[in-house]
């Protein structure tokens, strides 16, 4: 099992999700966060006083799937989630050790 | 007495009310989040604290019988005959409560405004105290001189409603209090972005239908004077916003929404001593150059180093000192200014901006340093780190 972390811009979740959905796979993790890589940051003006914003708002995704899975899904989220600018983000897989369904107490695969 | 007259300035009183709780929405808007609640208190907790300092002690201070042209008598102490009817009121088409209170809802926002200048590293305590003190021996002899039958008003200053009164006088009061109390930690290092301004501009917009009841009201009468005062508030705040927005572009920025409120506030701050004096048209003069010498005013505290963290001194200060010295200009109804033939007005109205400053600024100065030597005026720097709202109130704002 592999864990699929997928930071994309705000404005892309949408079409990210969808294009997740569209594989089969049900579940994800959303969260706000703010970060920066190549992009850089933007300038903001508050009564005449300039600042750097160094940190950009972003969006996390995170899903775990069955490892031979990953190839399908990093396809998916690039497709839907490029714009060719710089900013669109990273996708970071890690291999994850264990999986269990709260509710029920299915563990690995099934529990996904 | 006059009953439509009444029923105006009760109306009034209300709108003058309502503008210090979206004084405090327009200042907590642009603190940072760990620190609107207690933003929000230090104008809030005025309505409480002032009111009663007011009707007990200030009223009789500012309009008691005059002595000696600096001070009322203790003759109104505790709202002694202070009644229903008109006896003694200085307003004859009023009830005497009625002018009582109105005049009490200016005291309530004076210090409130203050509060921006310190904002996110006073201790509530001495806010408290300073606050008492400055309206017994700050406001309640600036209200006096003006228009209690003081010198001031004597010597034909004109000051329509506040202009010296409550802009000056706390712009004054906030520059003494950003000098003694110091910069807020971290200022000039870090980012100090405003945390809500939606929230702001949602207060700018209560202080602009609020003003409405602070200047037309000042006419103290349901007539056309209350109805010029009006449309001259209106245009000036008009004015005032986009002045701030034009001189923005050209200094090279884009228009902000903050610069909207903060120039619709520039507009009405600067048409106040002026709203009863003055035609739409030179209101319109009056507010627009209110937003052009108020967003300069807004640069001088980088320029000098000073942390007037929510600009009291560039907006209140300036702004108040600009419609001052433009009333002496634009004065043309029941009274003339420089422009229609009497440069006598502005050389009084110079002396009346002279005055306040140097009596505001040197008592407030004196009231700061003695609390500063007594209780302290500052949070430490951990609870100034943590923020007011857990430091000195036990809650927070947003909970997540």
């Amino acid at each position: 099992m592999k864990k699929i972390e997928i930071i994309v811009r705000p404005f892309k979740i949408d079409d990210v999700k969808e294009a997740i959905a569209d594989l089969g796979l049900r579940g994800m993790t959303v969260t706000e966060v703010k970060g920066f890589g190549r992009q850089g940051g933007h300038k903001e003006v508050y009564r005449g006083a300039e600042y750097q914003v160094d940190f950009i708002a972003k969006t996390k995704i995170e899903i775990v799937v069955e490892a031979e899975r990953v190839p399908e899904v990093l396809e998916a989220v690039r497709n839907s989630a490029l714009t060719g600018k710089v900013g669109d983000g990273k996708i970071f897989v890690t291999p994850v050790e264990e999986v269990v369904r709260i509710r029920t107490g299915e563990t690995g695969p099934d529990a996904i | 007495m006059n009953a439509a007259d009444t029923s105006f300035i009760l109306i009034c009183s209300a709108l003058v009310m309502f503008m210090t709780p979206g004084l405090a929405l327009f200042y907590a808007g642009m603190a940072r989040s760990k620190n609107v609640l207690g933003t929000i208190m230090q104008s809030f907790v005025m309505l409480g604290l002032v009111s009663i300092i007011w009707a007990v002690i200030g009223y009789t201070l500012a309009f008691g019988d005059d002595i000696g042209g600096f001070i009322g008598g203790m003759n109104f102490f505790a709202l002694d005959g202070v009644g229903m009817d008109t006896l003694n009121s200085p307003a004859d088409n009023l009830p005497h409560l009625l002018f009582m209170v109105f005049q009490g809802m200016f005291a309530v926002i004076t210090p409130a405004l203050i509060t921006g200048a310190f904002a996110e590293r006073m201790k509530f305590k001495s806010l408290l105290i300073f606050s008492s003190l400055w309206i017994i021996v700050v406001y309640a002899p600036m209200c006096h001189w003006v228009w209690g039958g003081g010198w001031m008003g004597e010597r034909g200053a004109l000051d329509f409603a506040g202009g010296a009164v409550v802009h000056m006088s706390s712009g004054a009061a906030a520059l003494a209090a950003c000098l003694v109390i110091g910069k807020r930690k971290g200022y000039g290092k870090q980012s100090f972005i405003p945390h809500n301004l939606p929230m702001t501009l949602l207060g700018a917009g209560i202080l602009w239908f609020g003003w409405f009841g602070f200047n037309a009201g000042s006419a103290l009468a349901a007539n056309g004077v209350a109805a010029n005062a009006f449309v001259t508030t209106h245009l000036a705040a008009a004015a005032g916003l986009l002045g701030w927005l034009l001189v923005e572009g050209i200094h090279g920025g884009k228009p902000t929404t903050l610069g909207a409120a903060s120039g619709a506030v520039a507009g009405l701050v600067a048409i106040t001593p002026a709203a009863g004096f003055v035609t739409p048209m030179a209101a319109i003069l009056i507010g627009f150059g209110g937003g052009i010498i108020c967003y300069g005013g807004i640069l001088l505290k980088s320029k000098f180093k000073y942390d007037d963290s929510l600009d009291v001194v560039g907006i209140h200060g300036l702004g108040g000192t600009w419609g001052a010295l433009a009333t002496g200009l634009f004065a043309s109804v029941g009274a003339e200014g420089l422009f229609y033939g009497n440069p006598e007005q502005l050389w009084i109205q110079l002396e009346s901006v002279i005055c306040t400053w140097g009596y505001c600024f040197v008592v407030s100065w004196i009231l700061l340093k003695v609390i500063d030597a007594t209780v302290g005026l500052r949070v430490t720097e951990d609870e100034e780190i943590i923020g007011l709202d857990v430091a000195e109130h036990s809650e927070a704002g947003y909970q997540l």
